[in-house]
């Protein structure tokens, strides 16, 4: 395995070191560490080094809708924006809700090699938001699932949540709820407001997360079990997780980029590129969640990666799926509305995008401290570069970012995987996935 | 102006000048020989995905008193039944070489994306989208309104002059009605007041950004608003079933309180029209003494509808040039 000896970086954005990767581990830390013979040296002056991003809300779409991306083009999207682990999504075809299909991706995963893929369970069977999935069976099996979810769809039903989360106190798992009260958004399109009202498309109401969230705080109150609010999207939900958390409720909740830097005005022009669920909010709803990240009351950015064949983006707005890709911007996103903005330091970025999600999912190995002995898994950004982003450019199968065309500050420069290279020179490394089968 | 989306892109200027051709055109359907050659050799494309009849049949009609080549398209037996998409379809159109294409759809914004697209060189004419827009009933129901209340009554004679002063209550299902979002805007640009006339429940969530006012009493709006017109709005029955989204408890319940009968013509000031843009649910948004009453412009409104889309089409094709087969370049 080939050894690197990161010259100059800044660690969490502090005081410049060495770091000296051998053997899958960080092997020293110091200034002017002495190269081991064959060491390739990085030049790293001017970078950041973060723990490895971990991702606790993406979609591979792998198996059933390979057209959109698949385990493999995800994940090399993933290590290309500086992950290193990733939650691969539930609403799969088949669905991810027995133990043989997240043992399935669990191993595709593994075989791609970019990444750690952790397979996200489904609660319900089929997400059909009724009966539980076996649970248990996948908790116990190889891929051993910690984060259920029916995301795209919520788990409306009272009971039901209520036993899901009751259910996996037995395995330490977290359910990580995708709240939407479906019968408040039946035809929704965008979020309901004045823009909505102008441009006659059906309402997505606040209160209908809102609801979800403040009754499944309560539910998670009164059995005594962990919750994770997806995609927390409006200023109340913020309101509402902060209330929970100052009761001593054990929940976390995470944002996406595109809710902290877009908003509902941008569905003006009917482009479905901008059709998300949930969907883009007002200015004051991103100023909350901004808010809320930079307070703790949001634990985690999680990026809801969610690529789409062209023809899916390429109609009129109603017959449009909803989603956005993520992987490749996410990093930039929240440089740019939260570190540039001075509300972060890259300290709470490794926090908020690899030390807490990697907690919430109990995922081992990922987002530890930058720390001689811990797992090689770490991620080179060089803030001060700018780039305009291009979607045909970049590694996921799907080109349906919001951000195409726009600049964005940052760039990954390089990731590590269990000290093997997966991106270097901002380039994968596509031979590198080999030693991992 | 290249398209017609929203009757919120038109200026001041525009519409008037919308109005004022309407008017010019109007007057040559009084000829004996009604047809102008001012669009020969140009094709205008009807792309109807939703059922309307009237509407295609007004646009038909405005373009064939211009000359121009007309294709009807819709949706039902055609290939967009069997799925082809908007863009195959607006692709296929262009192939064929419309000059202009008028498009009904139930998608919310599918104009928009047509003109968007690059999918169509031609002018694209917004016949109603969804919940969203249809700018030339606004066209219609403001050339209607100025026939009637400016100026000398029932005269062209009130060109160039605007709605300034004018009340005018909008009355029924605003949440679902592109018809009420039209009219909003361009009444409000032309100078009108409006006030929006609904149960709470079918008033859209924002409505507080538009300008106008809004009530839920239809009779206050009568009896102390005094409009110059009223307007009222198709009530869908459905609306009231709890899988059309319970908006109202009973179709009757809805007539008592926002109904047009005669007891409220009678309340309405002496002048005061009648407007309705079709089709009408006799006794439910609109009683039989109203509908047929002298005061009501109903029928009216259907004879402008074809003078306001020949302006429109006129306006947006005549001095441009006739669009090229791209796909044989």
């Amino acid at each position: 395995m080939t050894t690197y000896l990161l010259r100059d970086v800044s660690p969490l954005g502090e005081a410049r070191t060495d770091i000296l990767l051998a053997d899958g581990v960080v092997a020293a830390i110091g200034s002017a560490l002495e190269a081991p013979q064959d060491a390739v040296e990085i030049d790293g002056r001017g970078l950041v080094a973060l723990p490895g991003l971990v991702d606790l809300h993406t979609h591979l779409r792998e198996p059933g809708r390979e057209d959109a991306e698949t385990i493999a083009s995800g994940t090399r999207a993933a290590a290309l924006g500086g992950f290193t682990a990733v939650h691969a999504m539930a609403n799969t075809t088949p669905t991810q809700d027995t133990a043989g299909v997240v043992e399935q991706v669990w191993h595709l995963g593994r075989r791609a090699g970019w990444v750690d893929v952790f397979p996200v369970g489904a609660v319900t069977v089929g997400l059909g938001g009724e009966r539980l999935a076996e649970l248990g069976a996948m908790a116990e099996s190889e891929a051993r699932v910690r984060v259920f979810s029916d995301d795209g769809k919520c788990v409306h039903d009272p009971v039901v949540m209520r036993r899901a989360l009751e259910y996996v106190k037995a395995f330490d798992g977290v359910i990580a709820q995708h709240a939407q009260e479906p019968r408040l958004t039946e035809g929704s399109q965008m979020h309901e407001g004045v823009v909505s009202a102008e441009l006659g498309l059906a309402g997505w109401p606040a209160v209908a997360e809102e609801a979800i969230v403040a009754r499944d705080v309560l539910l998670a109150e009164h059995v005594g079990s962990r919750l994770h609010v997806c995609h927390l999207s409006t200023a109340g939900s913020v309101e509402i997780v902060r209330w929970a958390k100052s009761r001593g409720i054990d929940v976390t909740a995470e944002v996406t980029p595109h809710h902290l830097i877009l908003t509902d005005e941008l569905a003006r022009g009917y482009d479905p590129l901008f059709k998300v669920n949930p969907p883009l909010r007002t200015q004051r709803d991103v100023e909350a969640v901004r808010e809320g990240l930079a307070d703790g009351t949001i634990d985690i950015v999680a990026t809801d990666h969610a690529p789409h064949p062209r023809e899916d983006k390429d109609c009129e707005w109603a017959a449009a799926a909803f989603g956005m890709t993520g992987l490749e911007t996410a990093l930039s996103v929240v440089q740019e509305t939260m570190v540039d903005t001075g509300r972060m330091t890259w300290a709470d970025v490794a926090r908020v995008l690899s030390s807490a999600p990697a907690r919430i999912g109990r995922v081992d190995g990922h987002g530890r401290p930058l720390a001689v002995g811990e797992p090689a898994n770490l991620t080179l950004v060089d803030p001060a570069a700018r780039r305009v982003v291009r979607p045909e450019a970049q590694a996921s199968k799907s080109v349906n970012s919001p951000f195409g065309g726009r600049e964005l500050p940052g760039r990954v420069v390089a990731t590590f995987l269990r000290g093997r290279a997966t991106v270097l020179d901002g380039a994968p490394c596509d031979g590198g996935s080999a030693d991992a089968r | 102006m290249k398209h017609l989306l929203s009757a919120a892109d038109l200026t001041h200027e525009d519409a008037l000048r919308i109005l004022d051709t309407a008017g010019q055109m109007a007057a040559t359907q009084a000829r004996e020989i009604k047809k102008l050659p001012t669009l020969r050799g140009r094709t205008v494309v009807n792309l109807f995905f939703e059922d309307s009849t009237r509407t295609r049949i007004s646009f038909e009609t405005a373009a064939k008193r211009l000359s121009a080549d007309v294709i009807n398209f819709s949706a039902k037996g055609s290939s967009v039944s069997k799925g082809e998409s908007l863009k195959d379809t607006a692709l296929t159109l262009q192939a064929m070489g419309a000059d202009a294409v008028v498009i009904r759809h139930q998608a919310s914004g599918a104009p928009h994306t047509l003109a968007a697209s690059g999918w169509t060189h031609g002018a694209v004419v917004n016949a109603g989208d969804g919940t969203h827009q249809h700018p030339t009933q606004a066209l219609l129901d403001a050339y209607t309104l100025r026939r009637h209340l400016v100026g000398e009554r029932g005269s062209v004679d009130a060109s160039g002059r605007d709605l300034h002063g004018l009340h005018v209550a909008v009355v029924g299902d605003v949440l679902h009605s592109r018809v009420a979002r039209s009219n909003v805007q361009l009444l409000h640009t032309l100078g009108a007041r409006v006030t929006l006339v609904a149960p709470p429940t079918l008033v859209p969530v924002g409505v507080e950004a538009w300008p106008c006012d809004v009530s839920y009493r239809l009779d206050d709006v009568i009896v102390d608003g005094k409009p110059d017109a009223i307007m009222m709005l198709r009530v869908q029955r459905e609306r009231m079933s709890s899988t059309g989204g319970g908006f109202f408890p009973s179709p009757l319940e809805y007539s008592r309180g926002y109904g047009l009968d005669a007891r409220r013509m009678a309340s309405l000031p002496e002048h005061a029209i009648v407007l309705h843009p079709g089709p009408m649910n006799r006794g439910l948004e609109i009683s039989a003494d109203a509908a047929d009453s002298d005061r009501a412009v109903i029928v009216e409104q259907v004879a402008n509808g074809v003078a306001v889309r020949m302006a429109v089409l006129y306006l947006l094709l005549a001095g441009e040039q006739p669009t090229t087969n791209r796909s044989a370049e």
